[in-house]
């Protein structure tokens, strides 16, 4: 049998999740779309441009352009999910979550327990993370106030493979799964907004889908193992880079999925390196890098040969000013440092 | 519960005056049945009661179908019966049964069942008010004719999710039927201390959506509004708020001994109980063969809650996830 050609083309993380919705919509007319500015003629395909296009395929009917109200967005993804359909609901900054924490804590997460396993609610909802110079309100990485409710399931993709896979199997699971993505990687703004970074990536063009619940491992490596999401995984790649030259060889995982964790990927790592340090845009205090440690903890100990480090965000709210808002996010030169320190 | 709708204006037949009549009987003979096993500890938890009120459950669920959906509150048992669970389950789960209608998860405040269109009831005030707009808008989107109602009372209206609710379900002229349960106080504070506005009514006018005033006490005056406002929402000319006024005759939960009321108040409403108001056009006969029907029932819940099986511990952990 010759092997099957996959055809791939390069594509931004915008291009992939609108491919990814898409390709939903048509497969699924239980799909829809539904958020601020999300299909307005003339307008911005969302906050990133993520669905632009998609109106005029789909009709105002299938991508509803909601008011300014984040609670009615997320009452109305969860009571239609509940009757079998599948919305995919947008916010424009995951900072406006907390506008509707009810409908996504009381709600989303628990109809299905409290219905004694009669209900499901298959609703999805984006949430653009990161601070990019907006300050204080539109610029929070908010995971893990979600990572914390039983009965949502949250996922964090960094790359347009991962993040069209991830986001089809997000649609398809009866379950509500918050998918965060990070607003310096759409691709929207170039390479240099977002340090340079190559923000394209090689996308099949049969459909295909990441499981939820998977870690991958981006970069083998045997001295150390560094958990990483988002910008801070492309802050972590180079850093592993620049220890690579000093014979440091990191393994560097992106957990992808932050809720159910993939603990056998973090824990056959952490058991073959013996060392892990976890990155995240979230703050410190709290964070869901606190809870890898304590699981790494619980199941590793006897193999670790140095103690757990978290390099996150420092616990204060995301300033304006370029030079205060650099001081406070990950950067490559502390997951160096950090990487030295536990190697002694 | 459910039966075939009437057009509106139809005069109330004596075959829907008896089901109305039963429907309410049974909730507030429930309702008492349910306080004496609170009392001798069988029910654990609290209880919001919904004695006084059943003139809207009933009035409300009567025009509905089994196919269309409703969102209730923390004072759902009354909108459980009506919409049809049954009385079996809806005592198992108060006592905490697997054969519960939640199957022991949900409690006194979350009854409900989607085999009857009922959403477990939602306990956060004004948390039915989003949600029922994603029922709406999933009947919309499917172009099926059915409705979705929901239930809240007079204190949700301050909660932003009643705005932002309302305002979605306008715009979107989505198929929702919002009935308004205002009994005048939110726990113990009247309505009239919380909003200059007095009547809940007026408020939808800011969202161009038609709303009525209905005497929450007459079951058919509700059920008459009703039947307008969903086939209104059945045509696709959008939602409609019913205010009922109502008042609770009992405490807002079991440790409330009610006294920022007066006596005279409770009094004035108790005179105008809404089996009161609908048993005068029955004669002694056939409401004593109501009570007696309505013992049976319950009797039998009683007991088929009594014999069934406690969940298993380990039940705590499944059902979390689909």
């Amino acid at each position: 049998m010759p092997e099957t050609v996959i055809e791939t083309r390069r594509l931004t993380i915008a291009e992939a999740l609108r491919e990814a919705i898409a390709e939903e919509m048509r497969r699924d007319e239980n799909v829809f779309l539904l958020g601020e500015d999300v299909g307005v003629e003339g307008g911005f395909g969302g906050a990133f441009g993520v669905y632009l296009g998609l109106v005029e395929e789909f009709g105002h009917e299938r991508i509803i352009d909601t008011p300014i109200s984040e609670k009615a967005i997320a009452g109305a993804a969860v009571g239609a999910a509940v009757l079998g359909m599948r919305p995919v609901a947008d916010m424009q900054y995951s900072d406006f979550l907390f506008e509707c924490m009810d409908e996504l804590v009381n709600q989303a997460a628990k109809l299905r327990y409290m219905s004694g396993g009669k209900l499901s609610v298959p609703m999805v909802m984006r949430a653009p993370v990161g601070a990019t110079l907006r300050g204080a309100q539109h610029g929070q990485c908010p995971e893990s106030y979600f990572v914390h409710v039983p009965g949502l399931k949250v996922v964090a993709p960094s790359d347009a493979y991962h993040a069209k896979g991830i986001l089809k199997s997000a649609i398809r699971d009866d379950n509500p799964v918050l998918v965060f993505e990070h607003k310096l990687l759409y691709g929207s703004k170039g390479r240099e907004a977002a340090g340079g970074y190559d923000l394209t990536a090689e996308v099949p063009t049969d459909d295909y889908t990441v499981p939820i619940g998977k870690a991958i491992i981006k970069r083998p490596g045997t001295d150390a193992t560094v958990v990483a999401t988002h910008v801070s995984l492309y802050r972590a790649l180079a850093a592993a880079d620049q220890l690579a030259s000093e014979d440091i060889e990191c393994e560097v995982i992106d957990p992808l999925t932050l809720n159910p964790l993939d603990e056998q990927t973090i824990f056959g790592s952490v058991q073959k390196t013996g060392r892990l340090a976890i990155v995240h845009e979230d703050t410190l205090t709290g964070g869901w890098g606190a809870e890898v440690a304590a699981r790494v903890a619980d199941d590793c100990l006897a193999y670790l040969e140095a103690p757990i480090k978290r390099i996150a965000t420092r616990d204060v709210p995301a300033p304006a000013a370029p030079v205060l808002e650099q001081a406070i996010v990950p950067q490559v030169e502390t997951i160096v440092a950090t990487v030295k320190e536990m190697l002694g | 519960m459910t039966a075939p709708e009437q057009t509106p204006g139809d005069p109330a037949d004596a075959a829907m005056v008896d089901r109305l009549y039963r429907g309410m009987l049974l909730i507030r003979r429930f309702e008492e049945r349910v306080y004496r096993l609170f009392l001798e500890g069988e029910i654990p938890g609290t209880l919001h009661q919904y004695h006084g009120q059943e003139a809207v459950a009933t009035g409300v669920c009567d025009v509905l179908r089994l196919d269309d959906w409703i969102t209730s509150t923390h004072r759902p048992h009354g909108h459980a019966l009506a919409k049809g669970v049954s009385a079996r389950a809806a005592m198992a789960e108060l006592d905490g049964k697997r054969t519960g209608c939640c199957a022991g998860k949900g409690g006194s405040m979350h009854l409900g069942d989607p085999a009857v269109g009922m959403l477990p009831a939602i306990a956060i005030v004004g948390g039915g008010n989003t949600v029922v707009t994603g029922l709406g808008l999933a009947m919309k989107l499917r172009k099926s004719d059915q409705v979705a109602a929901c239930f809240f009372g007079e204190g949700a209206t301050n909660e932003g999710a009643f705005h932002e609710g309302l305002n979605f379900a306008a715009v979107e002229q989505l198929p929702i039927v919002l009935i308004c349960e205002n009994n005048l106080y939110g726990a113990s504070t009247p309505f009239h201390r919380v909003s200059l506005v007095p009547d809940v009514a007026e408020r939808a006018k800011a969202y161009g959506v038609p709303s009525q005033i209905v005497d929450g006490m007459d079951v058919l005056a509700v059920r008459a509004a009703t039947a307008d406002a969903v086939a209104s929402a059945r045509a696709g000319a959008g939602p409609t708020l019913i205010e009922c006024k109502t008042y609770r005759f009992t405490g807002h939960s079991r440790s409330d001994a009610r006294d920022y009321r007066t006596d005279e108040e409770e009094a004035e409403w108790a005179a105008r109980d809404p089996l009161l108001v609908l048993g005068a056009r029955l004669d002694q006969a056939a409401s004593e063969l109501f009570e007696a029907s309505v013992k049976a029932e319950l009797d039998d819940a009683v007991e088929f809650a009594r014999s069934s099986p406690w969940p298993e511990p380990a039940e705590a952990l499944e059902g979390v996830y689909a």
